[in-house]
């Protein structure tokens, strides 16, 4: 079985002549784990994966995966597998062929080709040239490379781009097995709704910078709360809150108070002698997401 | 040396799992086979018919047939596998390399060999081999029927004679060698269009035409043998070129043919891996 090692960030930097695409970016992502990277497209994710894999070089600073930075690693694609885009493909190749080039350029055994065709479910059409193919299979097909030398380390941007909802699930089990099994997984996304539902950590970029990590639970620390309150003299209630500071904003099933617990604005009720029929804190549906969208800023709805 | 024998194995998988390769091939065993089958016919044609008004060559050359002496017929006819087919080999070799950048295939390539350079060798190594059997399967188009012209108007096809044998060798070396310039030409210039356009150009009008022009010069002929072209025909040692342009052209000895060959090839290759091969792969 192969072991996952850790990917490290320390302070990585990449300008483009003036703009900085990332800045003093640093992190660690640790084995056993799927670990959502998420931001707003832009935000410099792809340019940060593409220093850990060595095809940019950093401004400053230094990405390693295991201590090593990609060139130290001999044989690269038995410790880590990467799959960048959907694009990467000569279209009159077949798929068995484009696999059979990587798998000899670092020197994997050849029979791993069928095997990790079959593993993504490419097996009837690998004789097909790529040209032929939907962005889902391409997408399948990436992720096939980059499990051919059977790594420890997984790095996948944006993999479930252009995927049906099968593939969707598909992946989702995929990857939490690869993780079960101890490997390293770090999955891009521009969507959290994506890969909510697949990650257990997740890694906030915007603008270039660092905005969060930790478990994705942590993310529900930043959600904005709401509270739901109403009363049948609902007016009085308003006034009463408007008065205590807060904000009231009337909806269908009552007014809807931000920034507040439900004990404080009951409190404030209690005190202005408001009878209350109703009041809870919502669970909104889109809690994490607007978490989110507060974390990578206004540009994040993009 | 770890990375670079699997980088060779991985292109060479490369050049034989796209259809290129023998596209471009069938396409120049037709081309030089024809035009050597049909030069052959037409000089033999002409020399039966007794109407040659071409002027003799200086005293003492002997026969000639349209102002090309006998005895180097079948040299010329021969030798249009480079002269005219030396196009095909820098093709291959320039697709190889252009095909990652446009397919973005780059990105798996230094993947798999994060040593850019090993890779580029590969492909020299890789294009060096098929630039070779482009050579030998020119050469069956240019002696199979040009030698089929020559025997049947009676002039000797000289196949028996070892000095044609090492031109066939030295024809071959210098396919490989613009195998090599084509993979050199790629890495200056990424863009397949871009470098397919060049090569086009280069080869069929702007050389053609700084070598006629080098005729008129003694000190332009000094610099057009240096031209690729020229080079490339001093190395085979036979071009209807060189033929055409007259006795006062001058040209290099065949091992400085191919030594100026070897070194466009490695001064195009140098200067792309440092201005686009370590690039960012984005």
């Amino acid at each position: 079985m192969p072991e996952g090692v850790p990917i490290e960030f320390d302070g990585v930097t990449k300008r483009f002549g003036s703009v900085a695409a990332v800045s003093d970016f640093s992190a660690t992502i640790l084995p056993g784990r799927v670990t959502g990277f998420l931001g707003p497209n832009g935000a410099g994710k792809t340019t940060s994966l593409r220093m850990l894999l060595g095809l940019v070089a950093p401004t400053s600073g230094r990405a390693t995966i295991g201590g090593r930075s990609y060139a130290e690693i001999e044989r690269p694609f038995a410790t880590v597998g990467a799959a960048l885009e959907a694009a990467s493909f000569h279209p009159g190749r077949s798929a068995r062929d484009h696999l059979r080039v990587y798998a000899q350029a670092s020197s994997i055994d050849a029979r791993r080709v069928d095997t990790v065709l079959d593993a993504v479910g490419l097996t009837p059409y690998a004789k097909r040239r790529v040209s032929g193919y939907s962005l889902g299979m391409r997408q399948r097909l990436g992720l096939a490379t980059a499990l051919l030398g059977d790594p420890g380390v997984l790095v996948l941007d944006e993999p479930i781009n252009g995927l049906d909802p099968e593939g969707i699930k598909w992946i989702r089990t995929f990857l939490r097995s690869l993780a079960d099994e101890g490997r390293t997984i770090l999955v891009s996304s521009h969507l959290l709704s994506e890969v909510q539902q697949t990650v257990d950590e997740v890694l906030i970029i915007a603008k270039g910078r660092l905005v969060h990590t930790g478990p994705l639970a942590s993310l529900e620390s930043h959600a904005v709360h709401q509270v739901v309150v109403d009363s049948p003299t609902r007016p009085a209630l308003a006034d009463a809150l408007t008065a205590a500071g807060m904000e009231p904003v009337p909806a269908d099933d009552g007014l809807i108070v931000t920034g507040a617990e439900p004990d404080q604005v009951g409190a404030v009720a209690f005190a202005a002698r408001v009878q209350l029929s109703v009041l809870y804190r919502r669970k909104a549906a889109s809690e994490l997401e607007d978490s989110f969208l507060a974390l990578v800023g206004e540009e994040g709805s993009l | 040396m770890s990375a670079f024998v699997p980088a060779v194995r991985a292109e060479f998988t490369k050049t034989l799992s796209t259809r290129m390769w023998w596209i471009l091939a069938i396409i120049l065993v037709a081309y030089v086979g024809l035009l050597a089958g049909g030069i052959a016919f037409g000089l033999g044609a002409l020399d039966a018919s007794g109407q040659d008004d071409a002027p003799p060559g200086p005293v003492g050359m002997g026969e000639t047939v349209a102002g090309i002496p006998v005895d180097l017929l079948a040299p010329v006819v021969y030798s249009l596998a480079t002269a005219v087919g030396y196009v095909f080999p820098a093709l291959l070799g320039a697709m190889l390399v252009t095909n990652e950048f446009r397919h973005k295939t780059l990105t798996p390539t230094f993947l798999a060999t994060p040593r850019r350079g090993a890779v580029l060798s590969a492909k020299w190594v890789v294009m060096f081999a098929f630039g070779a059997l482009f050579g030998i399967a020119a050469l069956i188009g240019t002696v199979g029927l040009g030698a089929a012209g020559l025997t049947a108007f009676g002039f000797d096809p000289i196949l028996g004679e070892s000095d044609t044998w090492a031109l066939f060798g030295r024809a071959v070396l210098a396919m490989a060698l613009w195998a090599l310039v084509g993979v050199g030409l790629g890495v200056i210039v990424p863009s397949q269009v871009g470098s397919i356009v060049i090569i086009l150009a280069f080869t069929q009008f702007v050389e053609p035409i700084l070598r006629l022009a080098g005729g008129f010069a003694d000190w332009a002929a000094q610099v057009a043998q240096f031209l690729p072209g020229a080079a490339s025909d001093a190395l085979v040692g036979a071009s209807i070129y060189t033929v055409m342009s007259g006795a006062g052209s001058e040209s290099l000895d065949w091992w400085q043919g191919g030594l100026v060959l070897l070194a466009y090839a490695a001064l195009f290759t140098v200067i792309g891996y440092l201005a686009n091969w370590r690039r960012d792969v984005t």
